[in-house]
């Protein structure tokens, strides 16, 4: 589904990612780890096409297709997921109005009529009691007041709104209490299937308790210096990262 | 009956904005860019006053509309002080100032007589109604076609107006009124702004040829939102409307005012003048969407708009103004309340939007006189490209204004680093027991909110819509509904191409 081979971007001349190769097949949960400025949010907002990174040298396909040429909002109608570590605010723009405008846009590229409201206001009650959300939630302004917690959830709502096939979900555990966050697990493992596939990246191991990853990448200076399965997460979790950055050549 | 393109035009505006715009031709006009989307032209024959102005003039106009000698003495003595008075420059605005020597002070279509068929309606007007789009009864209608021959068409317009008769309420243009209602434009012409009131107020009461007249008898609720194109016949988009409201004690009216200019409109200069009276318990509520044409991409051309509103509240009277100004190369406006009565209210709710080298001077005064009077403003400016846009208001408070109370929010939306914003907030009080609020922000369009809206599949523009609606939602809400959908696509409309 994607696949990223030798990739390297930065930023104002600065290079972060420095050859990075990665391949996410349909159906698979890969979890992305690292200490802090390893490169791991450079990564995922590449991926989603933020413009103020410039890509150098390398390829992102997605389902056979570069994305590199794609505007970040055609890549998100080709299915491309960004939870944001920092979901922004747009006051005065309820929750309903911007995931209405977001998935009728989405709908418009793929050629489809709009989605009538009586099927979207059942999606969502669908999907808010799946992420066990208050009603009140969908008249609120995006993200504006939303507690740290709230906004994570409130990702993870227009993911299960969306149906994307590919979820890059940034440090979505960060700022989420225990209940919360098993609640916003729960809700990513029963939206997972066979045809979409799951990016984690995280700093902690907690999260992985819950989603469980098939792979688990360690990323250090903008490079994948480890990859295992579920298990190197723990060791990490055990060792911490130390021991990473030791084998690596000075 | 006489009959004015220039007010069908207007209306037609008005329709096409609400229905007809398929999505093909929004995307194709996003596609092409933003020129002036009303830029037709129509070219038709008009009978015109010579440039100038002088008593004579104002006699010949006032012959012109047939009037009666108390309101040629009027004109004659507004024109008098308008001689004596210099035009204001305090605004932060800065334009060529008019010759108004060069102008013409009247013009009236040639074409009166009701006519039998739409083939003898002039050509370039009809070609004009095909490119909006206008369904041939509707032509009809606005060219002043006989509306009785067409057995199956009853228009919108004629309905309406029988409504209205049977609660006896007046809606009708200011120049019928003169004729038919002397009673009425005597005791409240000119009271809420004088004739002398300021340069272009005195400009207007002196040779004004055009406008709505409105009056609202005790106790009626007016069954639906009055506009002016629902006010059929009449002549509207004149260079000098004069507007004046009345709303009798326990009335209700809202009233809504479109304006969308064609690009060639050889008026330059609009000076209007909107007076609105609520008497004991009346409530108005009075609405604009104001799109006049802004000038090109570097400043060229574009209508300046320099316009006295004001309305006066009796005894639990309210006014609400609401405006989204997205037109005219240069704006002078600050529709006002004076809040004479015991508890009465007055709010004002307003989006200007500047972009490429716009300049808009605009805001509100509330004026406190009675006891327990309550005001509240919401201003929302949008700056984009060269513009410059100023809020300037004025909170007072007299000293009987027991109890009074303002909320002011001004907020300024900035797009690129072109463009300035400028708020000028006045507060006077003279009574101890006065509570005044004033909250300002200024914000910017982020990269941050844009790239979100992005990948959630929201491409530029339709993010930049969205936003800066969300910006304006406590405006927009206090539109009517069909006038805030109208609002919401000028905004995105005039701001297009304006972040990147």
């Amino acid at each position: 589904m994607l696949k990223i081979s030798n990739l390297h971007a930065g930023i104002d001349g600065t290079e972060i990612l420095k050859g990075i190769d990665l391949e996410i097949k349909a159906g698979e949960v890969h979890a992305i780890m690292g200490p802090n400025g390893s490169g791991k949010s450079t990564l995922s907002s590449v991926v989603a096409g933020r413009e103020d990174y410039e890509v150098t040298q390398g390829h992102i396909d997605f389902e056979g297709e570069d994305l590199m040429d794609l505007a970040p909002e055609e890549r998100a109608h080709k299915g491309v997921f960004l939870s944001f570590q920092y979901p922004i605010e747009i006051p005065g723009v309820t929750v309903t109005n911007f995931l209405k405008t977001s998935i009728n846009e989405t709908r418009k590229a793929q050629g489809l009529e709009p989605m009538p409201a009586n099927v979207m206001l059942k999606k969502m009650r669908e999907k808010m009691s799946l992420l066990e959300m208050d009603k009140g939630f969908l008249s609120r302004s995006l993200n504006e007041g939303f507690s740290g917690g709230e906004k994570k959830r409130n990702e993870i709502f227009q993911m299960a709104m969306l149906e994307p096939k590919l979820a890059i979900l940034d440090e979505t555990d960060s700022g989420l209490d225990i209940d919360a966050l098993r609640i916003v697990a729960n809700g990513v493992n029963k939206l997972k299937n066979k045809n979409n596939a799951v990016l984690l990246i995280t700093h902690y191991q907690r999260l992985l308790d819950y989603i469980v990853p098939d792979f688990v990448h360690v990323l250090y200076k903008g490079k994948i210096v480890k990859s295992g399965d579920k298990n190197l997460a723990l060791e990490l979790e055990e060792r911490g990262y130390d021991w990473i950055k030791e084998e690596q050549p000075a | 009956m006489p009959h004015a393109p220039a007010d069908a035009v207007k209306a037609l505006r008005y329709k096409q904005n609400n229905d007809s715009m398929s999505n093909e031709d929004q995307l194709l006009e996003e596609v092409t860019g933003s020129d002036y989307k009303y830029g037709f032209y129509t070219d038709i024959e008009s009978d015109k006053a010579p440039n100038g102005l002088n008593e004579d003039i104002i006699r010949f106009i006032s012959a012109k509309k047939n009037e009666p000698e108390w309101m040629l003495d009027w004109r004659l003595d507004a024109f008098r002080k308008w001689e004596k008075m210099t035009e204001p420059d305090w605004a932060n605005i800065h334009y060529p100032k008019p010759d108004f020597q060069a102008i013409s002070y009247y013009s009236a279509p040639k074409q009166k007589k009701t006519l039998d068929s739409l083939d003898e309606v002039d050509p370039e007007l009809l070609k004009t109604f095909e490119k909006l789009g206008i369904s041939l009864d509707e032509q009809k209608r606005l060219t002043g076609v006989a509306m009785d021959v067409v057995v199956d068409s009853v228009s919108v317009a004629t309905t309406f107006k029988k409504t209205l008769a049977e609660k006896g309420i007046i809606f009708c243009a200011i120049s019928e009124a003169i004729q038919e209602h002397p009673e009425l434009v005597k005791k409240y012409l000119g009271t809420v702004v004088p004739k002398s009131d300021n340069f272009y107020a005195a400009l207007n009461s002196a040779v004004f040829t055009d406008g709505s007249f409105c009056y609202i008898p005790k106790g009626v609720k007016c069954p639906m939102e009055l506009s002016t194109y629902f006010r059929i016949n009449e002549a509207g988009t004149g260079q000098f409307e004069r507007t004046l409201l009345i709303a009798d004690e326990d009335s209700y009216v809202s009233y809504l005012e479109g304006c969308t200019a064609p690009t060639r409109d050889e008026n330059q200069l609009h000076a209007a003048v909107v007076e609105l009276i609520a008497l004991d318990d009346a409530e108005i509520k009075y609405s604009t969407v104001q799109n006049w044409y802004p000038g090109d991409k570097n400043g060229k051309g574009g209508v300046f708009n320099f316009v006295t509103k004001r309305g006066i509240c009796e005894r639990n009277a309210k006014i609400s103004w609401t405006q989204v100004e997205t037109g005219s190369a240069v704006t002078w406006k600050y529709p006002s309340c004076i809040l004479k009565g015991e508890n009465s209210i007055g709010e004002f709710y307003s989006v200007a939007v500047t972009n490429n080298y716009q300049q808009a001077d605009t805001g509100t005064k509330m004026i406190h006189l009675g006891k327990n009077t309550k005001s509240t403003i919401i201003s929302k400016g949008i700056c984009a490209g060269k513009s410059n846009g100023s809020y300037r208001g004025l909170v007072k408070i007299g000293p009987r204004a027991e109890n009074a109370r303002n909320f002011s929010q001004c907020d300024s939306l900035l797009m690129g680093s072109s463009c300035g914003s400028h708020t000028f907030p006045y507060i006077e009080t003279q009574n101890k027991t006065a509570k005044v609020e004033h909250e300002a922000t200024t914000s910017k369009i982020g990269e941050d909110q844009i790239f979100y809206c992005n990948q959630r599949g929201i491409g530029e523009e339709e993010a930049i819509a969205l936003i800066v609606n969300g910006y304006c939602k406590d405006v927009l809400n206090q539109l009517p509904m069909e006038f805030a959908v109208e609002a919401q696509k000028l905004l995105a409309i005039s701001l297009e191409g304006s972040v990147g």
